[in-house]
């Protein structure tokens, strides 16, 4: 490893080490954030305020914080899947979309004409207006317990939300909510790579070799990203790796891996 | 008004791993050939290097590299009683696109077929009488024997430096290799992968509860190599981004790594892309193939005669290539008349889970596709089936290949499908949970058929493949009966220690389309040897149109135990060398019908 990798590597290892294992917004987010309600909002470009107030509330409902690791706020997952629907998997990308449209059985899959972006704007129409009529008033101001009560009822094909079948609409909205909690932080969500680190993925490394033999290996090292490749870094072997009593050292200076990215 | 090309003495449709392959042995023996390929040029360089590889929602949940559904899918319904309705986007299975085909993205799981499987009606007739075969299972013999294939696999397997310990050479015995294999004339190119954690628990548990476990071959290779055609491999990694993905190490078998550029240097092969063979043309007898109809990328329409046509695609579109430009008959299911579309078959995969407590350190990202340790004690007719009621079996190993966060994050069953326990329950088993894979075979049966939809369309306006499919009840016992034992090695790896558990679902109907299973989609252009109940002969000639040549798991008279790249890779060779050394000398059918 060169000098200047060695510096970039330790300096990203104590940044993220220092962090916190519930993340707040870091300076930089905020300055691009607007606020609402008392919390930091991103610059949304496909959800309206009603939408996105809808959002953030059930996202932070289906992974809420504690200290085990950040809830999907923490992790900017409503960014995330707002950056999706405004762009080309909102609009349809790879989706067979010609008619006749017609309902099939459960094992044949999705048939409706919605795309993505057009099915989250019209189940989130009848969903202010669903929890209105039953509550009077928005979701976001019900009291967690409540969310809950109607999120398991969304999920269970219970609620009228217009042409959107509640448990369709359920299932898409969790399904991109785990995308953006657990995808890369290039996407807008997985902010920090939090969720990495809860669960101990590294992210973006391309090379185990050294490691994969060394049984039952305790190894724990700060996740990269897509993003951080100018630095790099992707090459690098794993390091810093820890083994328990009885196992052999994982001891291994990193080396470069791959000429391209030699400098 | 298509634009009439010059006359080339071969076409390719599909320049994937078989298009590669028969490319090359073509233009070696001296035909100038050209290769039609729908997708994009793709090489290592530029186009697999990381970072932007190791991209879980862009190549895994989006489908980077497969087939583009909103142009091109396929209709399905469980019986001919339903109505087919698009598969809106791939789930269930995912084909590939482009340059190199799906061996660009898949995992390297590399067998050969066991004799029992290439004679399954004969072998089960004569082991068990016609009574364990249900009044609907329609398996078949191949029309050809492992000895038949056994030259062919060694050319693959050396082609891809297949890492791998043999269990029999020669007929004598080797320790550690699958004791079930038949017979093989040599080694493994390369010797096993290293062994992850999981995979060492599990063989260890087999062995306790007397299997055999042996490394599973893989095309992710354990030490650089070079191959017969000069190409260099290196080492797999480990990186934990191979299935789904493209290797960005030259470390994965790949028509990139093996053969391609090979072929692209030679004057005689031009490669074509993104054109979109819209049918093989006719002569007015039907009996001879002229050519292919195409369109290129700007729209454009072209007649490329040819005098030869070398059909390689994905397995479905194999078939409904034949079935657009109406070579053989189509498979009727209520008269059981016509033959292409017919034997349809899938692979029948379940698996078990096991929990660890949190000492035990998984590292599930520290995986290549196809590392891992498998027994086939099930697999075939290893086992005797007299008393079980079904045909047909599977391999049960620790193979997983990957760690990916979006798509593994297992929890425990009883676990609340999302909020705070769902989290916890994410943090606390990700690293310590190993995956089991049953890996079950798909009998053939009179009803699962593949035809022309009536309705649905492509981007081209030609109509759709039709896809009518459940899992046969024979499969269902099957998969039952060997899911549990997968349990009981899951239970033996766990032992009696306080915080571990199990969890096991055995395949189960109806087949859904919304669940990745596999892309292991075989059938509807069989081989036999019997004109009446196959499309192609044991040469993979048609039997209709003898200068047409189909090849693919399409060809597969039902599915096996094992992943099937080995087979098709085989008989990819074998009717290359059919063609060289018998067809171009005296075009014609090969076997009289």
């Amino acid at each position: 490893m060169d000098n200047v990798s060695r510096r970039d590597f330790l300096k990203l290892g104590a940044a993220t080490a220092a962090l916190p294992a519930g993340l707040t917004a870091n300076a930089a987010a905020a300055a691009t954030a607007k606020t609402t309600g008392g919390k930091s909002s991103p610059t949304y470009m496909f959800f309206n305020s009603a939408e996105a107030a809808f959002i953030e509330a059930a996202t932070e409902r289906l992974i809420p914080p504690d200290a085990t690791g950040p809830s999907a706020r923490q992790s900017e997952v409503p960014r995330f899947i707002d950056r999706q629907l405004s762009g080309a998997w909102g609009t349809g990308e790879r989706l067979y979309r010609s008619g006749p449209w017609r309902e099939g059985s459960v094992s044949q899959g999705y048939q409706l004409p919605f795309t993505p972006a057009e099915l989250f704007r019209s189940a989130l129409h009848g969903i202010t207006a669903d929890v209105q009529n039953e509550h009077q008033r928005d979701f976001a101001q019900l009291a967690p317990d409540v969310q809950d009560a109607y999120l398991k009822e969304l999920e269970a094909g219970k609620r009228t939300i217009g042409d959107v079948p509640s448990q369709l609409f359920f299932q898409s909205l969790w399904e991109m909510t785990i995308e953006g909690y657990f995808g890369d932080p290039v996407y807008g969500g997985n902010k920090d790579m939090a969720a990495w680190s809860m669960v101990g993925f590294p992210g973006a490394y391309a090379d185990y070799y050294d490691l994969v033999d060394q049984h039952n290996l305790v190894y724990r090292r700060a996740p990269i990203s897509l993003g951080q490749d100018g630095r790099g870094m992707i090459h690098l072997r794993p390091v810093n790796a820890t083994t328990p009593p009885g196992n052999a050292a994982a001891g291994h200076s990193g080396t470069a891996h791959g000429a391209k990215n030699k400098k | 008004m298509a634009t009439r090309l010059p006359e080339v003495d071969a076409v390719l449709l599909g320049v994937g791993l078989v298009g590669t392959m028969l490319g090359r042995e073509l233009t070696r023996a001296g035909l100038k050939v050209v290769g039609l390929e729908r997708g994009d040029p793709r090489s290592t360089v530029p186009d697999f290097q990381s970072p932007q590889m190791h991209d879980e929602l862009r190549y895994s949940i989006h489908q980077g590299l497969m087939q583009d559904s909103a142009r091109e899918t396929v209709t399905f319904r469980n019986r001919d009683s339903e109505t087919a309705l698009p598969v809106r986007r791939f789930a269930s299975f995912l084909p590939g696109t482009g340059v190199g085909g799906a061996a660009v993205h898949w995992n390297g799981q590399t067998y050969r077929f066991q004799d029992s499987d290439f004679r399954m009606r004969s072998r089960v007739l004569e082991r068990y009488g016609a009574k364990i075969m249900g009044e609907d299972l329609r398996v078949q013999d191949w029309g050809v024997t492992a000895a038949d294939l056994e030259p062919h696999y060694d050319r693959f397997e050396y082609l891809l430096g297949t890492s791998g310990r043999a269990g029999n050479i020669g007929g004598a015995k080797q320790p550690g290799g699958n004791p079930f294999e038949d017979s093989r004339s040599r080694d493994y190119p390369t010797p096993p992968m290293k062994e992850p954690y999981g995979s060492a628990l599990f063989r260890r548990a087999a062995e306790s509860l007397g299997y055999h476990p042996f490394p599973q071959p893989s095309s992710n290779l354990s030490q650089p190599y070079t191959n017969p055609e000069g190409m260099e491999l290196k080492t797999c990694m480990f990186c934990g981004f191979c299935e789904r993905f493209a290797c960005e190490h030259y470390a994965k078998s790949s028509p990139q790594t093996i053969l391609l550029p090979k072929l692209l240097g030679d004057k005689r092969f031009t490669l074509r892309t993104r054109c979109q063979v819209l049918r093989i043309n006719l002569d007015s007898g039907r009996k001879q193939a002229t050519g292919v109809t195409y369109v290129d990328g700007a729209g454009r329409e072209f007649e490329q005669p040819a005098r030869l046509v070398i059909v390689g695609m994905f397995a479905l579109n194999n078939v409904r290539m034949l079935l657009l430009s109406g070579i053989g008959i189509a498979y009727d299911p209520q008269t059981e008349k016509g033959v292409v579309g017919r034997n349809y078959a899938y692979q029948t995969v379940s698996g078990a889970q096991v929990f660890f407590d949190e000492s035990v350190n998984i590292n599930p990202y520290m995986r290549s596709g196809a590392s891992g340790t498998v027994i086939a004690d099930f697999v075939s007719d290893n086992f005797d089936h007299g008393p079980l009621g079904f045909v047909g079996g599977a391999f049960i190993g620790e193979a997983m290949s990957h760690g990916r966060p979006i798509e593994f994050h297992p929890v425990p069953p009883g676990t609340p499908p999302w909020g705070l326990e769902w989290k916890r329950a994410v943090a606390r088993h990700y690293n310590h949970t190993s995956s089991l894979t049953v890996h079950g075979s798909s009998a053939a049966v009179r009803q699962n058929h593949l035809d022309l939809d009536p309705t649905y369309k492509d981007a081209w306006g030609l109509p759709l493949l039709r896809m009518t499919f459940d899992f046969p009840d024979n499969d269902v016992r099957m998969s039952a009966y060997l899911t549990q034992k997968a349990q009981d090695i899951a239970r033996a790896m766990i032992g009696g220690t306080a915080g571990r558990q199990v969890a096991a679902a055995p395949r189960k109907g109806p087949y859904t389309i919304t669940q990745y299973q596999t892309t292991h989609n075989t059938g509807g252009t069989i081989m036999g040897a019997d004109r009446s109940s196959s499309v192609v002969n044991p040469y993979l000639q048609s039997w209709d149109v003898h200068n047409v040549f189909v090849i693919g798991a399409s060809n597969f008279p039902q599915n096996a135990s094992y992943n099937p790249t080995g087979t098709v890779g085989a008989l990819a060779y074998r009717a290359a060398e059919a063609i060289v050394q018998r067809y171009l000398k005296s075009p014609g059918p090969l076997v009289q019908a």
